[in-house]
């Protein structure tokens, strides 16, 4: 099979904060429709790396290319109309908006760039809702956002995320502080989300890695330590010294 | 629903503001009229500040702007009324278009200190340029000029119910306006940002594109203001563009209720008249003005119709 | 006169400026660095800290310099105490919000002004130098006063320096400037603290006026240049640092002197505001701070 272009690919892609090299030199490809988890021990520069991906910081040097286009210098608000959506690992909701009109935001952006859609007061709620269905969070769409409770908020964080209609979702640490039921219902809904985005998941708990990530990729004092498929990185010596504790 | 009983709400308040011109004594219709082109004026602040979330220290600047463009145009060059104000409007948008352009390169206190500066700078401007605005003491417009031409008729701006009706007709459109454009998808953009900027930012929002039309519209809005105080008021002097009047719009705005679209109303109505009835007694009558934002701040930041739709009303815009 | 001895006068004058502007905006500078709050009222501590001046010298009959030293040591400390109550009463309950807090401070500012205009008048007035003599240069005689002011500043600002650094009281607040929290947990009281520096903030206000008053007359309306041009400073030296913030006002102190001989004030005025404004939105750190840690 001739090599398909990948989604996002970044090529020599570094940043430094004072004298920190957080991210040096990373060459990195995800093809269109796959999930792929991003793991490494605490400093290890994922978090870094997906901010740079999705235009938070800009690089200090190397490319970002999303959909055959080159996106280094493009400000973080034209990559998400590009299709890269970004969910905080601190959750970063409108807490004092409710629900729904917190997806609503979303959507309307989404309905703004779409040239043949127009923003109005249904197109809105039919993109909004669906996005809340999908989340699990359409009971609580008059509800205050900052009211919910964590999980939740955590969900719709993802679920503004999706009202994008992303290309690629970028989720930082999801599953952080969720109980073990929440992780569940979530683990589901990224695979459900699976089907029609590349997602790209930072994430600690090794459970969520494994259930949901096609391949894996491994970041070590800001480096691609390794890359493969769950079995493989299971196996990897290197892997193992430097993070699964082995 | 709702946007049925906030629609019959506004009209209720135009035709009761237009029923009071006939029932109003004069001294009374004569500060409503002045009360509602200084509303207009908050109203163009709570654009940016309430709606938004801009805490500028610097409006007057553009209050100022509408008031000189059409002042001057009318005194210097003889221009009649709808250029004039043309000319208020058009100096309004392009200063509020370089100061937004440069102001919100900075946020939160920076914000403040930069816009009073450029505000200061207008005021000392102003005052430099006293052959042409004769500065503090300012320039009265002579009667015979300020005669509006409409279709068929001309009414003259010093009869008393003609500026009560222009100055209705100002505010009706002014908050027309700004009660589309906050129930658009723009002005729950707005909002969005003064919520939280990052995550719009996140959401693919252009947030520096938007604060700057909210800055570019807020400033059109106090232009129109100043440029209709100018010519129905017919004076024009450096006092609109000092710092006072920079304050006089937020303390007006925190009263009535940050974005809410009749807080602006509400608030410069209250405050005009606690001063007007505090001059009469002491000439520090300013103190009212420093009492009321330390109480407001302290006790009601949400204002009188930020309360009245927390409590009672939650469909108020 | 010939360009030489004017430009010396120039000067002066300017030096006199700035020896002022630099107390009172180490003051403004203290309370933003320490307590990341922007005091509007800033200037009329100082009006008050002229109007209490006159006050306490027309108290007192005798030679002159004791009126004066009576304002110098009381004055500061009533305005002091009036900040101290202010800071616990309104700006600690805001929980320091700084939007919430500057319009706080706005309206202090109308109320002190206002309460002076009701209980001082709208007149101007003087109170009288402490000394009165001239030192005799070739070209023109110079207050010997005005020199003692710049002298004056200088010690204070010394002082204000060695209580920064060298103290415990420094050491105090230097900790809770650098992270309120951890000042709390190690058991300083940061709400005193506060209330403490912002009542340091306003007395050197109030120092700089009396300094003032011999040579300016008190009046109500006396705050708001002093304040936008103690903004300019705090904003040129660095906000929250307090060596730029001297040099800085010696810079604007300086120049203000000299263009205002050569120019029109209110033209001169106009142009530094309008640099002063581009600096801050081009340099936010000033030009003599350092991006922030």
């Amino acid at each position: 099979m001739a090599a398909v272009t990948p989604l996002l690919s970044t090529r020599g892609l570094s940043r430094s904060f004072g004298g920190l090299k957080a991210v040096r030199e990373v060459d990195f490809a995800l093809p269109e429709g796959q999930i792929r988890a991003i793991i490494g021990p605490n400093g290890a520069g994922k978090t870094t790396f997906v901010s740079l991906v999705c235009g938070r910081i800009l690089p200090s040097s190397g490319s970002v290319v999303f959909d055959g286009r080159d996106v280094s210098r493009l400000p973080a608000h034209k990559r998400v109309r590009a299709g890269i959506a970004y969910t905080f690992q601190i959750t970063s909701i409108f807490s004092n908006l409710t629900v729904f009109d917190n997806v609503a935001l979303a959507a309307q952006r989404h309905l703004l760039d779409d040239r043949q859609a127009r923003p109005t007061a249904r197109a809105l709620e039919e993109d909004g809702m669906a996005a809340l269905e999908k989340t699990g969070l359409a009971d609580f769409a008059e509800r205050r956002a900052g009211n919910l409770a964590y999980g939740h908020q955590r969900l719709l964080e993802v679920a503004m995320g999706l009202a994008l209609k992303p290309r690629l979702l970028i989720l930082d640490e999801p599953t952080q502080g969720l109980s073990d039921g929440e992780i569940d219902s979530f683990v589901a809904l990224v695979r459900e989300i699976g089907r029609e985005a590349t997602v790209l998941l930072i994430e600690h708990n090794m459970d969520v890695v494994m259930a949901l990530a096609e391949r894996i990729t491994v970041m070590d004092q800001g480096c691609i330590l390794a890359e493969g498929t769950p079995e493989e990185i299971r196996a990897d010596k290197a892997v193992q010294q430097a993070y699964l504790g082995g | 629903m709702t946007n049925a009983k906030s629609l019959w709400l506004h009209a209720a308040v135009i035709l009761l503001l237009f029923a009071l011109n006939f029932l109003l004594p004069e001294y009374h219709r004569g500060i409503f009229s002045r009360v509602m082109v200084l509303a207009v004026f908050a109203m163009g602040y709570n654009l940016a500040f309430g709606y938004t979330g801009l805490l500028s220290l610097g409006h007057a600047m553009f209050f100022a702007a509408g008031l000189y463009g059409a002042g001057l145009t009318v005194y210097h060059l003889g221009w009649s009324i709808w250029p004039a104000l043309g000319a208020g409007l058009l100096a309004g948008t392009l200063l509020a278009l370089v100061v937004g352009f440069l102001a919100l390169r900075t946020t939160g206190v920076a914000f403040m200190i930069v816009t009073l500066m450029f505000a200061q700078v207008f005021y000392l401007t102003t005052l430099y340029f006293t052959t042409y605005t004769r500065g503090e003491e300012g320039l009265v417009l002579p009667q015979a000029m300020r005669t509006l031409a409409l279709p068929g008729a001309s009414f003259s701006l010093t009869d008393p119910a003609t500026r009560y009706m222009a100055a209705l007709a100002l505010l009706t459109i002014v908050l027309g306006l700004t009660l589309i454009l906050v129930r658009s998808p723009y002005g729950r953009a707005l909002i969005a940002i003064r919520e939280n900027e990052e995550r719009m930012r996140m959401l693919g929002y252009d947030v520096f594109a938007n604060k700057l039309a909210s800055v570019v519209i807020s400033g059109l809005i106090c232009a129109a203001a100043g440029a209709a105080y100018a010519v129905l008021f017919g004076y024009v002097g450096s006092g609109f563009a000092s710092i006072q009047y920079s304050i006089l719009p937020l303390l007006w705005v925190l009263l009535g209720g940050g974005a809410t679209t009749l807080g602006p109303l509400i608030g410069t109505l209250f405050m005009f008249y606690i001063i007007d009835t505090a001059s009469d007694y002491t000439t520090a009558y300013l103190l009212v003005v420093g009492l009321a934002l330390i109480l407001l701040i302290l006790y009601f930041p949400k204002g009188i119709a930020g309360t009245v739709r927390e409590r009672w009303l939650p469909w108020l815009p | 006169m010939a360009f030489g001895p004017y430009l010396l006068l120039a000067t002066l004058e300017g030096l006199v400026t700035a020896a002022v502007l630099a107390l009172m905006a180490l003051g403004l500078s203290l309370v933003f660095g320490v307590m990341r709050v922007v005091n509007v009222a800033h200037g009329e501590f100082y009006m008050l800290g002229a109007v209490l001046a006159w006050w306490f010298a027309s108290l007192v009959t005798g030679h002159p310099a004791i009126g004066f030293l009576l304002a110098l040591v009381l004055s500061p400390l009533v305005v002091a105490a009036i900040a101290f109550v202010a800071e616990r009463l309104v700006l600690s309950r805001l929980n320091y919000e700084p939007e919430a807090t500057i319009v706080a401070t706005i309206g202090l500012l109308y109320i002190i002004q206002q309460l002076a205009l009701t209980f001082y008048g709208p007149e101007a007035r003087p109170v009288q130098a402490p000394f009165d003599m001239r030192i005799s240069l070739p070209w023109f005689g110079y207050s010997a006063y005005k020199l003692a002011v710049i002298a004056a500043s200088i010690l204070m600002m010394l002082a204000t320096w060695f209580a920064l650094t060298r103290t415990k009281i420094g050491l105090v607040m230097r900790a809770t400037q650098y992270d309120r929290e951890t000042a709390q947990a190690f058991g300083i009281p940061v709400g005193r603290v506060y209330a403490g520096v912002f009542a340091l903030g306003a007395a050197l206000a109030a120092v700089a006026a009396v300094l003032i008053v011999p040579i300016q007359q008190a009046h109500y309306l006396m705050g708001l240049d002093p304040l936008l041009l103690s903004f300019i400073v705090v904003i040129i030296g660095g906000l929250g640092s307090l060596r730029g913030t001297v040099v800085a006002a010696i810079l604007i102190g300086l120049s203000d002197g000299i263009i205002s001989m050569f120019f029109s004030p209110t033209l001169a005025k106009m142009l530094a505001t309008l640099l002063v404004a581009l600096v801050l939105v081009f340099r936010p750190q000033g030009l003599f701070g350092t991006v922030a840690r």
